[in-house]
């Protein structure tokens, strides 16, 4: 891979000329080759390999044949794998579509506050990113004894403010259980669209916002007309990130629920799906790499695809809008 | 005499916009106090009273975490692990950047692209091959194995801010510095290197949060407890003191403490460094 002429070579004379360009060659090489060896032997062959386990069956940690699409076909269409792909995904698609509404809603709204520069907004941003920096094995422990049932501060303080009747074991119950986990990720990653959003705002030319408070514009219509449209690529950024990161939801649902997606595998994800199907689970002492890798490159389809799909239909609004 | 010019509508705008603040201020701030306060009350203290000061700020529970258990061991490979990680990238991230962005060669381009094409598939999906290429290499149970993960999954994201930031360099730059006479390490390391040091900041920040918080490869690659990092043993110790939540609490502050401080001091360019990858 390293074959490189050098093309800035300074104008000298002969022989000085030829070791020069060698040296060149010689300093490129020790630049780009280790990063690019490294590169290579932890993510481009572990990522291509995922590829090509996938298609083969496995006893333990050891490849025995090429199955074809066996494994996929297991996942997609056999039961009880079958049933569990589709109850992950799915629980994947709603984490995405309520943390959207919610977390990047709630982001929006104050960043366009924000923006404003009312008094203190440097110790709100400060104070808004905080929780973004913290570990979510962190987070979600801290928030699993808050909610829990009896002696948590939530149902503690609902009974307080004369809620009582909404107290409930919130963790404990396949109804609430996922929408708990998505809550207490928008309070975990709140502050990083917020910022997104805000820096998006405050690069829209200040004279776009003058000229239409002068055209007798309300805040809603500067919001409406002249924020929302150009903040288009912000936007785009945090619909993409918002998705990947609900495809890769595996923390919080690890450490507040169990590796089972409990209750009754209601807060199973795909993360937790892909874990207790390579490295083995509790109850089922189920472990296969084949099965393991045919997710991990149904995962990675997944993401790749919507990814790339959508960054086009979002990058085409972008320029209507604009 | 300025206020009495100021519409009422624009006082009162502006109130309700700092109402809502504060409102989003009380939600992210107020369960970090309690937790914190929580960890200088008994546990039955913060059954009974979980919301009001404790009745005396008592550090036996941090004595008991920090003598009592392996926290401090966490802690220590954290850094451990963290800091050599970040080195890594650093070091081989702006060692490839640096050859890309300022040396014209064939495959210039395709390399770059190859190193960029990580920035879109996420690592953890590699996880089965890593496991047994990790198992060849015995790599499995040492802190190396995730410097090395750590290292070459941060190549993307320090490649691409730090290319962008080496291509803004005027070229006269090292022009100038080559008719001087300067070998290209010297060129590299006395002109160019002070320059970007506020990118060197950024792509650290970039990788040294998320790799300080990981808990998924230590899950899977470090079973050992007395190598466990500091994520992966704050779950032994909450299975091992579920009752005591005076306990638990102390580790969770404690945990949280190292990083909350330095945001304290350096909150711009944490900010900044973790949205580094969603802004341009």
């Amino acid at each position: 891979m390293v074959r490189h002429l050098p093309v800035l070579a300074p104008p000298a004379a002969g022989g000085f000329r030829l070791s020069r360009r060698g040296n060149r060659a010689l300093w490129l090489a020790m630049l780009l080759v280790p990063p690019a060896l490294f590169f290579t032997v932890f993510v481009a062959y572990p990522i291509a390999s995922a590829l090509v386990y996938s298609f083969y069956g496995w006893v333990g940690v050891r490849r025995t044949t090429f199955v074809g699409l066996a494994n996929f076909q297991r996942l997609l269409g056999q039961q009880p794998f079958q049933g569990w792909t589709i109850n992950a995904f799915w629980h994947n698609v709603i984490v995405f579509v309520i943390l959207l509404i919610i977390q990047d809603g709630l982001a929006l709204l104050l960043a366009i506050l924000l923006a404003r520069n009312p008094r203190g907004t440097r110790f709100y941003q400060a104070v808004f990113f905080l929780p973004v920096t913290l570990s979510l094995v962190i987070v979600g422990f801290q928030w699993k004894l808050f909610l829990n049932p009896i002696f948590g501060i939530v149902n503690k303080l609902l009974r307080v403010a004369g809620l009582g009747a909404l107290a409930q074991p919130w963790l404990g119950q396949a109804e609430t259980a996922l929408l708990a986990l998505i809550l207490v990720n928008a309070w975990r990653w709140l502050g990083f669209p917020t910022m997104v959003f805000l820096a998006g705002i405050r690069a829209i030319p200040e004279e776009y916002f003058e000229a239409a408070r002068l055209d007798g514009a309300n805040e809603w219509q500067v919001v409406r007309h002249v924020t929302w449209p150009l903040l288009a690529p912000a936007v785009t950024i945090i619909v993409i990130l918002t998705f990947i990161g609900s495809f890769n939801w595996f923390e919080l649902p690890y450490v507040m629920a169990g590796v089972d997606g409990p209750p009754n595998r209601s807060t199973d994800v795909l993360g937790l799906y892909f874990y207790r199907t390579a490295f083995g689970e509790i109850s089922a002492g189920l472990q296969e790499f084949g099965l393991g890798s045919a997710l991990a490159v149904l995962m990675f389809s997944v993401i790749l695809t919507v990814s790339i799909v959508w960054t086009r239909i979002l990058r085409r609004r972008e320029v209507e809008l604009a | 005499m300025r206020p009495v010019a100021v519409p009422i509508g624009r006082w009162t705008w502006a109130t309700l916009v700092q109402l809502l603040l504060l409102a989003n201020t009380v939600l992210v701030l107020y369960p970090l106090v309690i937790m914190g306060l929580s960890a200088f009350k008994s546990t039955r203290e913060i059954f009974r009273n979980p919301f009001g000061l404790p009745a005396r700020f008592q550090l036996d529970n941090f004595l008991r975490v920090w003598e009592g258990t392996n926290f401090p061991l966490y802690l220590r490979n954290s850094l451990v692990v963290t800091t050599g990680s970040v080195l890594v990238i650093l070091t081989l991230g702006t060692m490839a950047a640096y050859a890309l962005a300022r040396y014209e060669f064939r495959g210039n381009e395709l390399l770059y692209l190859f190193f960029l094409s990580g920035l879109m598939l996420p690592l953890r999906l590699a996880v089965i091959p890593l496991f047994i290429e990790l198992k060849a290499l015995q790599l499995i149970n040492s802190h190396l194995g995730l410097v090395c993960i750590y290292g070459a999954g941060g190549l993307p994201s320090a490649v691409f801010i730090l290319t962008g930031f080496f291509r803004s360099l005027p070229r006269d730059l090292d022009n100038a510095a080559r008719i001087d006479g300067a070998s290209e390490a010297q060129i590299l390391f006395r002109v160019i290197l002070p320059l970007v040091r506020p990118a060197l900041v950024i792509v650290g920040i970039y990788n040294l949060v998320p790799v300080w918080n990981d808990f998924f490869f230590p899950l899977v690659f470090i079973q050992d407890d007395r190598l466990k990092t500091l994520p992966q043993g704050m779950t032994v110790f909450m299975g091992q003191y579920s009752t005591e939540w005076a306990v638990l609490f102390v580790g969770l502050t404690l945990a949280a403490l190292p990083v909350i401080a330095l945001y304290v001091v350096l909150s711009r360019q944490f900010i900044a460094g973790l949205t580094a990858g969603a802004l341009k």
